[in-house]
C-alpha cells in the first residue's frame, strides 16, 4: 500500500529529465529558471515531499526533454544539491549533480536599484564570489547578494 | 571593449599605478604638452560634477586636445529616454576618448562593453571614481617620497565613503598600516576588513580620534560625516564634533604628516588647519589635474615622457 502511494506521487517517465532534491522553497524559482512554464510536454511537479537530506523537497519531471548542462547548472544557484536524472526508455541512463558556474548571465536581478542593469535594457552578469555560502557579485555595480536572497527575473 | 579603459582602480596593476604616478610627475613639471594634438575627447556628465569636469577638461586642454560634451543630462537625448548604450555608440563616432560621469552604478563598465573607444570613469554613483584614487596616490607619493610602509589614518565616514574604500584597495601593493577612526554607525564595513586580512594588511579600529593615533600617522585622510547618513539625528549631533580636526591636534604629529581630504569639506577640518603647512587638501586637488593628464594619456596609449624623447 505504501509502495503504491509512492508510485502515485512520482509517476514513472518514459523519456525525459527528473530534477530531484530541490529545496521546497526554491521549487518554483527552479521552474521559472528552467522555463518549464512554457513547455508543452507532460510536466509533473511535486513539492513538500519528505527528504532525509533536505527535510522537505521538490521534484520536477519533464517528459521528452533533455536540457543542456548550461541550462541545468543555472538552478545550482538556488538548489545547490539538486540531482539530475536523464531517463530513456524508463531507464536512468545518466545521473549527476548540478554544478555552480563561475558566471551567471541573466536569470538574477541585481538587488541594487541604482545599478545600471535595473535601468537599461540589458542582461545582468554575476560572478560567484563565495561557493560555500553561494554569494554572487554584480559585474557592473559590485553589489554582493546571497543566492537565497537573489531575485529571479 | 578597449583595454585602455579605466573603470575601477582594481583594473590596473601595481606597475601601472607606479607608471601613472611617474607620468603625473612629468606633467607637474611640464604641464603643457601637446600630445593630444588632433584628438577630440568627450566629457559626458550625466550628473553634474563641476570640480571633476573642470579638472578633466583642463587636463585635455593642457594636452592640446579638443573637448566636446555636456555637463548635465537634462539637456540631452537621455532625457527623451535614449538608452546609455545608444548615447555612447553615437558619441563613439565622433571622438577618440570618452570621459563619463553617471548617477547609476556600473554605467561606465557597461559603456566599455558597447564601444571600442576607451572609457574613463569619472564616477558612477557610489561605486568607483578611479581618478580620485590616482590623485590621492599621487599626493601621498609626492609628499612622502614613497608609497610603501606608510601609516594611513582614515577618519569620518568609513562606511559610505567610496574614496577611502578605493584608496584602501589600491594601497594593498604597498604594505600599509591603517587606522580606521569612526563612530560605530559609520565604521569600516566588514568586507574591507576581510580584504585587509586576506592581503596581510595591518589595521586598527577606534572610535576615539586620539593623539596617539594622530602622532603615529604619516597620512591623515579626513572625510565628511554627512547628516543624512544617520538614522538617528541625536546620534549625529553626538558624534559630529568628535571627528573634527583642529590645528592644536597636530602639534606633536610627525614632521612628514600631511592632511588629505577629497573635498568638499564642511566642518570636519576646522579653518585654522588651513594655515598649517601640514594641510595638503588644496594641493591635493591640484594634483588631480596631473593625475588626470596621466590617465588620459594611458587611455589613448600615449606613453609619456618616452614618446617625447
Amino acid at each position: 500500500m505504501t509502495t503504491n502511494k509512492k508510485e502515485l506521487a512520482v509517476a514513472a517517465l518514459c523519456n525525459g529529465t527528473v530534477i530531484d532534491h530541490i529545496p521546497a522553497d526554491a521549487l518554483f524559482k527552479a521552474v521559472r529558471i528552467l522555463g518549464i512554464e512554457n513547455m508543452t510536454t507532460n510536466v509533473t511537479i511535486g513539492n513538500n515531499l519528505s527528504s532525509k537530506r533536505l527535510g522537505r523537497k521538490g521534484i520536477i519531471k519533464v517528459a521528452d526533454v533533455e536540457f543542456s548542462d548550461d541550462v541545468l547548472n543555472r538552478i545550482a544557484l538556488i538548489a545547490p544539491h539538486a540531482n539530475i536524472n536523464i531517463i530513456r526508455d524508463f531507464e536512468v541512463v545518466d545521473k549527476f549533480p548540478v554544478s555552480l558556474p563561475d558566471e551567471i548571465v541573466g536569470i538574477v536581478r541585481c538587488g541594487n536599484p541604482k545599478c545600471i542593469t535595473n535601468n537599461e535594457p540589458m542582461r545582468t552578469r554575476f560572478s560567484v564570489v563565495d561557493r560555500n555560502n553561494v554569494a554572487i557579485r554584480c559585474h557592473y555595480c559590485g553589489h554582493v547578494v546571497k543566492a537565497d536572497d537573489a531575485q529571479i527575473d | 571593449m578597449n583595454n585602455n579603459s579605466l573603470v575601477s582602480i582594481d583594473d590596473i596593476s601595481c606597475d601601472e599605478i607606479l607608471e601613472l604616478i611617474k607620468t603625473a610627475r612629468f606633467f607637474e613639471e611640464n604641464p603643457n604638452h601637446k600630445v593630444l594634438d588632433g584628438k577630440v575627447v568627450a566629457t559626458l556628465f550625466f550628473e553634474p560634477s563641476t570640480r571633476t569636469r573642470l579638472s578633466f577638461e583642463t587636463a585635455v586642454n593642457r594636452l592640446g586636445g579638443r573637448v566636446i560634451g555636456f555637463s548635465d543630462a537634462s539637456t540631452t537625448s537621455s532625457s527623451k529616454g535614449e538608452t546609455l548604450k545608444d548615447t555612447i555608440k553615437m558619441v563613439s563616432n565622433y571622438v577618440d576618448l570618452i570621459i563619463m560621469r553617471h548617477y547609476l552604478e556600473g554605467a561606465a563598465r557597461y559603456a566599455t562593453e558597447v564601444t571600442d573607444i576607451p572609457i574613463v570613469n569619472a564616477g558612477d554613483g557610489a561605486n568607483q571614481h578611479p581618478s580620485q584614487t590616482m590623485l590621492d596616490l599621487y599626493s601621498i607619493a609626492k609628499t612622502q617620497g614613497r608609497l610603501d610602509n606608510l601609516t594611513i589614518t582614515m577618519v569620518g565616514d568609513l562606511k559610505y565613503g567610496r574614496t577611502v574604500h578605493s584608496l584602501l584597495m589600491a594601497l594593498r601593493y604597498f604594505n600599509p598600516t591603517f587606522n580606521f577612526v569612526a563612530c560605530e554607525e559609520l565604521a569600516m564595513p566588514r568586507e574591507y576588513k576581510e580584504f585587509c586580512d586576506a592581503n596581510g594588511i595591518r589595521y586598527t579600529e577606534s572610535t576615539d580620534f586620539s593623539p596617539e593615533i594622530i602622532n603615529s600617522t604619516d597620512i591623515l585622510y579626513m572625510t565628511r560625516v554627512q547628516r543624512e547618513r544617520f538614522a538617528d539625528i541625536m546620534e549625529y549631533e553626538r558624534v559630529k564634533d568628535l571627528y573634527t580636526l583642529r590645528r592644536s591636534m597636530l602639534k606633536d604629529s610627525k614632521p612628514n604628516l600631511k592632511v588629505l581630504h577629497p573635498l568638499p569639506r564642511v566642518n570636519e577640518i576646522s579653518q585654522d588647519v588651513d594655515d598649517d603647512p601640514k594641510a595638503y587638501y588644496f594641493d591635493q586637488a591640484r594634483n588631480g589635474l596631473y593625475a588626470r593628464q596621466a590617465i588620459i594619456c594611458r587611455a589613448l596609449g600615449i606613453r609619456v615622457p618616452d614618446d617625447l624623447r
